[in-house]
């Protein structure tokens, strides 16, 4: 069975996405127009919140999820590995950074990858930087910030969290930390690995974005869901400017409060966006709330957890110390110059 | 007799891989012997950076994520 999914199939999926898409308003006003609630009230704002925007991310979601699956194909590990082995620091770090945007990442991979990378004489601050990257930059994140605030925030996101990729990992690169691995990852000898591409037909990339959509949305589409539910239930009920007293513009130490609350925490990038959403149409400042994300996403205790077994405590520290400066100096400078 | 490990430090995919594996040789009444390698040096000897990887008879056949039905099958039918 050469081609599981016929040309056809892909052609009718994407004018049934199209004609969707672009009826989203209508349809969310007639459902919310058969629903017995006053459209000026609490709950009427929250659900033609909800109803907007749960099918419109959905949506954004799968075609995004799609293509990436695709150019996922062309990027997997190996590949990546090949081209950062043997590089210096310096522009293998704006590399790695870009290659943990389009490299397939799941942070339960995260030490084989990083034992990979040692193994093949990457250097540690660009391994970081990839490491840094990978879990911050994701399609998810992209697609939901676009979706909820249009390109131009989804732009600065991206390029806000190259920004702290690189520079984190140039920092951890020169601060010369080999000797706080854990013993044995050191002692791992170095060696030429061959690399063979393996070539994939246009139809097998095409159905690995099919089985992408399948896995990633059938995945997070809850709590997605749930997301935009709790945003829908700030957006209807919390007063105007209420978050502007503690994470406003002037409050300056909501930034470094924010990234430490966020560390801890772990959720993906589609739980956590559209609660920021709910937060920022109620007065919080556009950096802070970043800042909250990206430490929220970046930093978490169970990767933390999961890189232990490479990594010493001292590492660890000093590289969450690291990202999470540079993460909160995007944040203040944003505050500022925004 | 097809020697068949998974690799991976007890992921959820490759908690999902192993038994699907377990269920694809049972239906087919392939004979197998399916072991979990979970210590992460062994992971490595085998140079699988996307776990769950799939070896069969010490050949790495699959890297990242859960396979499809319809790959493990073709694994089990070869020899």
């Amino acid at each position: 069975m050469l081609n599981k999914y016929p040309w056809s199939l892909y052609l009718l999926f994407l004018i049934v996405w199209v004609v969707l898409y672009s009826n989203l308003v209508a349809f969310a006003d007639f459902i919310v127009s058969l629903l017995p609630v006053e459209p000026e009230s609490h709950l009427g704002e929250a659900l033609a919140f909800f109803i907007y925007d749960a099918p419109k991310v959905l949506l954004l979601l799968s075609a995004v999820v799609f293509v990436m699956g695709i150019i996922n194909t062309w990027f997997t590990p190996e590949r990546t590995r090949a081209l950062l082995a043997g590089r210096t620091l310096g522009l293998a770090n704006i590399l790695a950074a870009s290659l943990g945007v389009v490299t397939p990442f799941c942070s339960c991979s995260a030490v084989p990858l990083f034992i990979g990378f040692v193994q093949a004489g990457v250097p540690l601050g660009v391994t970081f930087s990839f490491l840094i990257a990978a879990p911050m930059v994701n399609e998810i994140a992209l697609t939901l910030l676009f979706g909820l605030f249009g390109w131009k925030i989804a732009l600065l996101y991206l390029g806000l969290c190259l920004m702290v990729s690189i520079f984190g990992g140039l920092v951890l690169g020169r601060l010369k930390l080999e000797k706080y691995l854990e013993p044995w990852v050191q002692e791992i000898p170095t060696k030429r690995l061959s690399f063979e591409s393996e070539k994939s037909s246009l139809s097998q990339r095409l159905e690995a974005g099919s089985l992408a959509v399948k896995d990633v949305v059938g995945k997070v589409w809850v709590y997605i869901v749930l997301g935009i539910g709790v945003g829908a239930i700030i957006h209807g009920y919390v007063p105007e400017n209420f978050m502007a007293s503690f994470m406003g513009k002037d409050a300056w130490w909501s930034v470094p409060f924010a990234v430490i609350i966020g560390i801890p925490m772990y959720s993906s990038a589609a739980g956590i966006i559209p609660v920021v959403q709910a937060l920022l149409a109620k007065g919080a400042a556009l950096g802070t709330a970043l800042a909250f994300m990206m430490s929220v996403v970046a930093l978490s205790l169970p990767e933390m957890i999961i890189l232990r077994k490479v990594l010493t405590v001292r590492l660890i520290s000093i590289f969450i110390s690291i990202v999470a400066t540079g993460i909160l100096l995007v944040g203040l400078v944003f505050n500022l110059v925004l | 007799m097809i020697k068949v490990k998974v690799l991976g430090g007890g992921c959820t995919n490759c908690k999902v891989t192993y038994k699907l594996i377990e269920d694809v040789a049972h239906e087919k009444g392939t004979e197998v012997e399916l072991v979990k390698v979970e210590d992460i040096q062994e992971i490595m000897a085998y140079d699988v950076m996307s776990t769950p990887g799939v070896v069969i008879d010490e050949t790495v056949v699959h890297r990242g994520g859960v396979p499809s039905r319809k790959q493990i099958e073709e694994w089990l039918t070869t020899n």
